[in-house]
């Protein structure tokens, strides 16, 4: 059964993936300035004499070695406990489920439809090379590809929200409301913005990427042979040229997930999103050292799982490939 | 376009000349992207202060130009180190299967792991500051250029002109310095010049976010940081000029680096 060794091999790759991105993360705040009994202890850092901190490294395992410490770690994750966020005053697991919820609209409607305008924009311009539509388009993914992503989004901030007065200014609510009261139609006017800017800056690369392969495309005896039968241009790169360029669309949409997280970062922070993105820089700013670790490994798992999903459907599309097993 | 090489010289050229205009004004600027003038706080763009000022008066212009430099001198560094690794990587890599092993595992970890995300974790645990945002932006753009590097030198080592250098006796050294290295410089110096556009965007978003440069320096991530304070009291000089000034910046750059990627390329 080459399909069940296959998906055992990538799925041991991806655990020894994670595991060492669990290795890296706690080697990392390890090596960071925050001193865990200080962090533990909050506000009452200076009640504590230096026989009690001695006491709570004990209890809590600091005086052992790193590597016993992160044995310890793991053997938690395994069993679910991910630890207490101080920024939140929740378990971690609770702040990164109802923060990803957030998250997931935004980050799934800007990657849908960023795969998606990507790839019609780049068959467009790949049609007809050095075109004037060929030339309009690959200025666009230029220009987004070096756009910073929080300025563009201020931009929109400042002409839509706060000049024409279009979109809200911020949050995913109205302030004030609770989450269950806001209705579909403000939660969705309320994404619009984020997920338009977010959308836009993400084309580029799977614009570029269609445009060169259609060019390939047009170039290649298959097109040449068609031109010959009398196939039109259009009719070329419906027929042909979408289906040679869609895999690696897919694939390239599957592998953004990690540099969409960036974005969606950058963007909550303008516009005060209450996402995922926004809780990773608090927990960064405010040293929330358990929160910071738990969103690592979690956005690891999810670009790991992206980059395995890429290799699946290629597969499963491919027919060259399938017939291989 | 009936000129497609004057013209890439001419928009080479002027890119060139743009990027060392900003670096020789910033130069002469001196105290001036410091100095506030209490009596034109938050003014609009005028024929005094073409930028307008911020809300401490200081001319947002200067500013910017100084923020350039900044973000210019902290991504050069921070794509020259990258391609250090990068290349020293890519060498490891070629010592046997099991160094080219361990070599693929450290690039799928530090690639699994959200760009922004692995910046922030290490800027974080370095404490802040410029050398922070430099090493955090080296140590996690290196591994795309690594793969990159990777292929090549595996492609090199199975190239029949080196086996029959080896064949013919010629040392590792002779291969090293002879068949190695006019393939790989080109494509290192290619790779630092399109890692650099990425270094600069990524610096900037570190230091809006707070983790970066720290707040005094006139970078330009912690202009529109600051600027982000102003966006609804519809203060849109304060924001709009800094970040137009990086987007002109990566352009540039972009600009170079494709130019030079087209001229060395050997296919």
């Amino acid at each position: 059964m080459p399909v069940i060794r296959l998906l055992s091999v990538r799925l041991l790759r991806m655990a020894l993936v994670l595991l060492c991105v669990a290795g890296l993360t706690f080697g990392l705040m390890l090596a960071s300035p925050i001193d865990p009994i200080d962090a533990y202890l909050g506000p009452q850092i200076a009640q504590a004499s230096a026989e009690q901190r001695e006491l709570i490294a004990a209890r809590w395992g600091f005086d052992q070695p790193p590597l016993m410490q992160f044995g310890h770690w793991l053997g938690q994750l395994a069993s679910g406990e991910l630890g207490w966020s101080h920024v939140y005053n929740q378990p971690v697991s609770e702040v990164i489920t109802q923060r990803f919820q957030g998250s997931l609209a935004l980050l799934g409607l800007a990657w849908l439809l960023s795969a998606l305008l990507g790839f019609a924009l780049g068959v467009l311009a790949g049609v007809r090379e050095q075109s004037s539509l060929d030339r309009v388009i690959s200025g666009y993914a230029y220009i987004t590809a070096a756009t910073p992503a929080f300025w563009l989004a201020m931009l929109g901030l400042l002409l839509f929200s706060v000049t024409l007065g279009w979109t809200p200014v911020c949050c995913a609510g109205p302030s004030g409301s609770l989450r269950d009261e806001v209705s579909l139609v403000t939660r969705l006017h309320h994404l619009a913005l984020p997920v338009a800017t977010l959308t836009l800056l993400s084309t580029a690369p799977i614009t570029l990427h269609t445009r060169a392969r259609m060019r390939e495309l047009m170039a290649s005896p298959v097109a040449t042979q068609a031109f010959a039968q009398g196939a039109s241009r259009w009719e070329v790169a419906w027929r042909h040229g979408a289906r040679h360029a869609c895999l690696p669309a897919i694939t390239l949409a599957c592998a953004s997930l990690g540099e969409l997280f960036g974005g969606v970062m950058l963007i909550e922070q303008v516009f005060a999103y209450p996402g995922l993105g926004r809780a990773t820089v608090e927990a960064a700013l405010r040293s929330d050292v358990p929160l910071l670790m738990a969103i690592a490994l979690f956005t690891a798992l999810l670009v790991s799982l992206g980059n395995a999903t890429a290799d699946g459907l290629y597969r499963l599309i491919d027919p060259r490939l399938r017939r291989q097993g | 376009m009936s000129q497609p090489r004057l013209s890439a010289v001419l928009g080479t050229a002027l890119a060139a000349l743009l990027l060392a205009g900003v670096m020789i004004v910033a130069a002469g600027l001196g105290d001036a992207p410091r100095q506030m003038h209490f009596d034109a706080r938050l003014t609009p763009p005028s024929t005094d202060f073409w930028f307008g000022t911020d809300a401490l008066g200081r001319d947002m212009a200067a500013r910017t130009l100084a923020g350039l430099t900044l973000s210019f001198w902290v991504g050069s560094l921070a794509a020259l180190f990258g391609t250090l690794i990068a290349l020293g990587m890519a060498l490891t890599a070629m010592l046997g299967p099991r160094w080219d092993a361990l070599v693929s595992l450290a690039i799928d970890t530090l690639l699994s792991v959200p760009h922004l995300l692995l910046l922030l974790m290490i800027a974080f645990t370095l404490g802040g500051g410029t050398h922070a945002v430099i090493i955090a932006v080296a140590l996690s753009h290196w591994p795309r250029l690594a793969r990159v590097l990777r292929a090549e030198l595996l492609h090199l080592r199975q190239a029949p002109y080196v086996q029959i250098s080896q064949a013919l006796g010629k040392s590792r050294g002779f291969i090293v310095r002879y068949h190695w290295m006019p393939q790989v410089l080109p494509q290192c110096l290619v790779g630092a010049l399109l890692l650099f556009p990425h270094a600069v965007l990524h610096e900037a978003a570190l230091s809006f976010l707070g983790v970066g440069l720290s707040a005094e320096q006139p970078a330009i991530g912690v202009l529109l940081g600051e600027s982000m304070r102003h966006v609804s009291g519809g203060d849109w000089w304060l924001g709009v000029f800094p970040g137009a000034g990086l987007l002109l910046m990566v352009l540039c750059i972009q600009r170079l680096g494709e130019t030079l990627r087209r001229a060395w390329s050997t296919s």
